[in-house]
């Protein structure tokens, strides 16, 4: 992806605030962005005079343009700004794999991704792998046909940790599965139940 | 099946099946209260104490308020006056003064809120809480309760630092508990000596039998003192809420443990009717009983909003989670049993102090004595227990909240006897096992003790020892070479599972199918869904044939239990086989009335009504359109007396519909229903490093009839882990002299990851039908927590020796030092927060 500098990238003679306003209007950026620009509970957001600059993301396949803070981690921005709440935030530092996405294929905490860091790379949520047609991912179909998780919260963190983890080894054990994992927390501490899913998800995929 | 005639025949109930609201947690569109948004909401944020205790001294909000897109602050002077609410049965709710407010002026512990800020971004209203001036005056204040019940110690209130209970009035009713002034004496501390718990003055406490007698004819007696962890929920989803105000009706968006019972919650603290009141929940994060009904987390964004005039979205990080996300109470135990040969309790003397945090008494203590004398069956009994305050995060019921301290308290005593007096570890809790229709605490005001439903736990213990293999690994040698050991042990765990006395709400469309209104919160447990499967047999219509509507009280719910105490499976199960009993009623009036003859001649069977004499009948959609033309009772125009306000007002709403089907569960009961968990666990011990894992583990429940095996064996094994985690992780650390929480995100008190989970995990239930239920089920998510907590402090005992340790979590620094050859057991002066 080639790099935007904001003041290039805006017609000339347009102050920040209109050129904002015509983004806006058109659609590129859900209203919801500059609502929350930093980690619940954390003091005032950002660096003094840190500017959101326009730029381009390939999340699922489509290319979403949006403007990102310096520090704005890729949570927020996939979350508040393109709308894609399968994207938890448990914990915001880390802790917890509840925020796991694919980027070019490798599991990373979002929360503690900076978005501009990964301009450029594929990046894959749970938004991302049902069909087009509402059909499920057999990953995703393996794991609904085996009841897994309890509450859900940590699902899509889970899934895509899981697709990440089987691109490497497709045809895991249950224990190497479990590894493989292990960065995701469950609170409701549903394992058993987690692991028996995502090992028949595994198989579908296999099967698929 | 149960003893009686059941009005349903289990077809769908007892076989897995994949729940409706799973497709949406697998997809991302499963919208939880954080996901919501709507035009114009405002971002809020608190300013919390970054103190144990204080009073504020100084507050100016006059800079903040300038700041650009501040839109309001709200502060204690706010919030509604605590008042006296009736319930829907009449009974009052009286206000406590020393209630948890949803802000304060003088805050009882660090990270408490004082303050709220609602503006159009987060980053703004963090400005401006940046930008008060705020100043506070520190107060003594107090974290372990020990410290405070010293002579001279502190109270982490200025009227008290104890809950006392008042003698009962002269008409025998129970006097409210209120907060005072007590303190032991030296003698107490000193007769006690440092590693027990000095037996001063209780609160509470009760007996029966003869004590004295039992440990007079004891073979042997235990003086034991043990101290359980604090731990916090640590819900996976914070308590995020939206709130916003329209047509002056409030609308609020949280996670929560009951749709319905939040209701009359909310209208409490707001002071609101409930029929303002319209909550959405549905997909809940997990609670674990932290997200009960309403709580300060959702009352300060609608007060917020209405004062803000506009909608408030509080996100709420992990830091503050953990201030204001609830825990359970550590409790300090000491327990003096007396044993027979044969093993059996003939007398125990049971002291349980309790971490109470600051404010309302918690009932986990008295839960703790309830379900030790039910699953050990003593003799004789005294329990006494007494609540401290401390300045230390809210607690509020946790998994099996009490049962769980209980038996971390209890079921290493009877470890330690077995092996004292060369008994077989399953042995000497078979002979004390409770069985049928078993007694627990003392007797009451008839003078009879109160008893459960049933109680199948000596076939729990043979079915998981002989799954497990217990008798066989007797054997097997405990030195496994390198330094490792290997340790086995057998835990019990107790809870109640079950309430009675909801109600059932379906309509059957014109279509002729059947949807279910549900008023259960949806926590991921599944009872929500599975309590239908029981409606659906009972309707004999296939599960395709039903809708459930769920999580938004707009759509019109019924009154429902909460999702706490592993109540749903036993409550709501009664309550929809209620509402298949009137709306099985109504079709044979209805097909009587069209076809001819009288209603005792139909039958309901493959979605019709129909009477076997030729066959004539009606479908299901053709008697849900005669019932709309009849009207009255049948859609729902009439509704019957003896239900809930709640319950009425949406029957009515649905009226016209279709064949309105609502009913309460007036089905008999004799005894309060509980479930029991036996598991089994063997541990491997590295003497080198300290760490130790449980490589084998098997749970044996005995909950009556299984509703749904998969939620089922989810259920037992994931609130297994969660007691495993009470003993290999989770505890709350302080820094002493500041009175400030060291431990504050996962890291540092740290939940079992997917790598804990036993190489071999196994689940399975005796599944003999509760006699007291006509479905026959009882609730399990309780009892499995503190069942594996025992077997794994059991399995520790067993690989290293008893008296190493007084406390849990046990560390793998307290393994090592409890190999030391001068060891002493570790109790850190009997405190939790280490
Ligand atoms: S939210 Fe990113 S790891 Fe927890
Ligand atoms: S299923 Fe609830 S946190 Fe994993």
């Amino acid at each position: 992806m080639p790099e935007h500098d904001p003041e290039t990238l805006r017609p000339s003679g347009m102050t920040r605030r209109q050129f904002i306003k015509s983004v806006i209007a058109a659609g590129v950026v859900t209203c919801s962005g500059a609502l929350f620009s930093g980690p619940a509970g954390a003091a005032p957001a950002g660096p003094p005079g840190a500017v959101e600059r326009l730029i381009t993301l390939d999340v699922n396949g489509q290319q979403r343009r949006v403007d990102v803070l310096p520090h704005e981690t890729l949570a927020q921005t996939l979350r508040y700004k393109l709308g894609l709440t399968s994207v938890k935030i448990g914990c915001d530092r880390a802790e917890c794999g509840s925020c796991t996405v694919l980027v070019d294929d490798v599991p990373r905490y979002s929360c503690s991704t900076l978005t501009h860091s990964v301009r450029g790379a594929k990046i894959l949520t749970v938004e991302g792998l049902t069909r087009p047609d509402g059909g499920l991912h057999p990953l995703q179909q393996g794991v609904l046909d085996a009841q897994g998780f309890q509450c859900g919260y940590c699902a899509p963190g889970f899934l895509m940790a899981t697709l990440g983890f089987l691109k490497t080894n497709p045809d895991p054990t249950r224990a190497e599965l479990a590894h493989g994992v292990s960065g995701n927390l469950c609170r409701c501490q549903d394992y058993d139940k987690i692991l028996t899913a995502l090992q028949n998800g595994a198989a579908s995929m296999r099967k698929a | 099946m149960p003893q009686h005639d059941a009005p349903f025949t289990p077809r769908l109930t007892g076989h897995d099946y994949v729940t409706p609201d799973l497709r949406a947690k697998l997809t991302g569109t499963a919208r939880f209260s954080e996901d919501f948004r709507i035009e114009g909401m405002l971002a809020c944020k608190l300013l919390t104490s970054p103190m144990p205790h204080a009073k504020v001294a100084r507050l100016d909000t006059s800079a903040a308020l300038a700041v650009p897109g501040v839109r309001a602050i709200l502060t204690a002077e706010d919030l509604p006056a605590p008042a006296d609410t009736v319930t829907d049965t009449g009974s009052v709710i009286r206000a406590n003064k020393w209630a948890e407010p949803a802000l304060t002026m003088e805050p009882l512990y660090a990270g408490e809120p004082v303050l709220a800020v609602a503006a159009a971004t987060e980053a703004a209203a963090a400005e401006a809480i940046a930008k008060i001036d705020i100043a506070f005056s520190p107060l003594p204040f107090v974290i372990d309760p020990l410290d405070s019940l010293r002579p001279g110690g502190p109270a982490a209130r200025g009227d008290g630092n104890v809950w006392l209970q008042p003698p009962a009035g002269p008409d025998g009713a129970p006097a409210m508990a209120q907060v005072g002034r007590l303190s032991w004496t030296e003698a107490d501390f000193a007769a006690a000596g440092p590693h027990r718990l000095p037996l001063g003055k209780p609160s509470r406490e009760w007996a029966y039998g003869d004590l004295e007698a039992g440990f007079a004819k004891a073979a042997l007696v235990l003086d034991e003192t043990f101290v359980t962890p604090n731990v916090s929920h640590q819900t996976l989803e914070t308590r995020s809420t939206l709130a916003y105000w329209q047509n002056g009706k409030v609308f609020i968006h949280t996670g929560t443990q009951s749709t319905m019972q939040t209701v009359p919650a909310i209208s409490r603290w707001l002071g609101i009717p409930p029929e303002r009141i319209v909550f959405i929940s549905e997909f809940t994060g997990g609670g674990f009983g932290s997200k009960g009904t309403a709580g300060i987390s959702l009352v300060i964004p609608a007060l917020l909003a209405k004062k803000a005039n506009a909608p408030v979205m509080m996100r709420v990080g992990r830091e503050l989670e953990q201030a204001i996300g609830r825990a359970r109470p550590s409790c300090i135990g000491r327990l003096r049993a007396g044993f027979a040969a044969d093993g059996r309790l003939l007398a125990l003397d049971m002291y349980v102090l309790q971490d109470n945090g600051p404010y309302e008494e918690n009932n986990d203590a008295a839960m703790s004595g309830r379900i030790v004398s039910l699953l050990y069956q003593p003799q004789a009994m005294r329990w006494r227990g007494l609540a401290v305050l401390t300045n230390t995060p809210t607690r509020m019921y946790q998994t099996g909240p009490g049962g769980v301290q209980g038996v971390m308290l209890m079921d290493r005593v009877l470890a330690k006897a077995a092996r004292e007096l060369k008994l077989d570890q399953v042995a000497i809790r078979r002979v004390n096992a409770p069985a049928g229709k078993a007694p627990y605490d003392a007797a009451g005001a008839g003078g009879k003790r109160p008893h459960a439903t049933s109680a199948f736990v000596k076939e729990a213990l043979d079915q998981g020892a002989a799954a497990f293999g217990w008798q066989a690994r007797q054997a097997l040698p405990r030195d496994l070479g390198d330094g490792r050991r290997r340790g086995l042990g057998v835990g019990l765990g107790s809870f109640v599972a079950g309430t009675i006395g909801f109600d059932g709400l379906f309509v059957i469309t014109p279509e002729g199918r059947l949807r279910i209104h549900c008023g259960i919160g949806n926590l991921g447990t599944e009872s929500f869904s599975d309590v239908q499967r029981v409606l659906a047999d009972a309707m004999d219509v296939p599960w395709e044939a039903c809708e459930i509507v769920w999580g938004d009280t707009g759509k019109h719910l019924p009154w429902s239990c909460v999702s706490g105490g592993s109540q749903t499976i036993h409550a709501m199960s009664r309550a929809a086989l209620a509402a298949s009993l009137d709306a099985k009623k109504k079709l044979k009036e209805i097909a009587a009335q069209t076809l001819g003859g009288a209603p005792e001649d139909y039958a309901v069977a493959g979605g019709r009504v129909s009477r076997a004499s030729d066959g004539r009948g009606l479908d299901f959609g053709e008697a849900a359109r005669r019932a709309m033309a009849l009207g009255g009772a049948y859609d729902g125009h009439e509704i019957s007396a003896g239900l809930h306000a709640l319950t009425k007002a949406s029957a009515q709403a649905l009226a016209g519909q279709g064949l309105l089907a609502v009913a309460k569960d007036t089905f008999p009961r004799d005894g309060q229903s509980f479930s029991y968990v036996a598991t089994f666990a063997e541990v491997e011990v590295d003497t080198a490093t300290g760490m130790y894992r449980v490589v084998d583990f098997h749970a044996a429940a005995d909950s009556g009839v299984v509703v749904h095996p998969r939620a089922f064996g989810g259920q037992v094994v994931g609130r297994s882990m969660l007691g495993l985690g009470h003993v290999t992780g989770q505890r709350w650390v302080f820094d002493r002299h500041y009175g400030m929480p060291l431990g504050s995100r996962f890291y540092q008190t740290k939940p079992p990851t997917i790598l804990e989970l036993p190489q071999k995990t196994g689940w399975s239930s005796v599944g003999i039908p509760d006699p007291e239920t006509p479905i026959g089920a009882r609730g399990i998510g309780e009892p499995p927590t503190g069942a594996a907590a025992a077997a794994l402090l059991n399995a520790l005992s067993d690989a290293l020796g008893d008296d190493r340790f007084r406390r849990a979590p046990i560390l793998p620094d307290m393994i090592l030092a409890s190999l030391e050859p001068d060891a002493r057991p570790r109790d850190h002066g009997l405190s939790a927060n280490v």
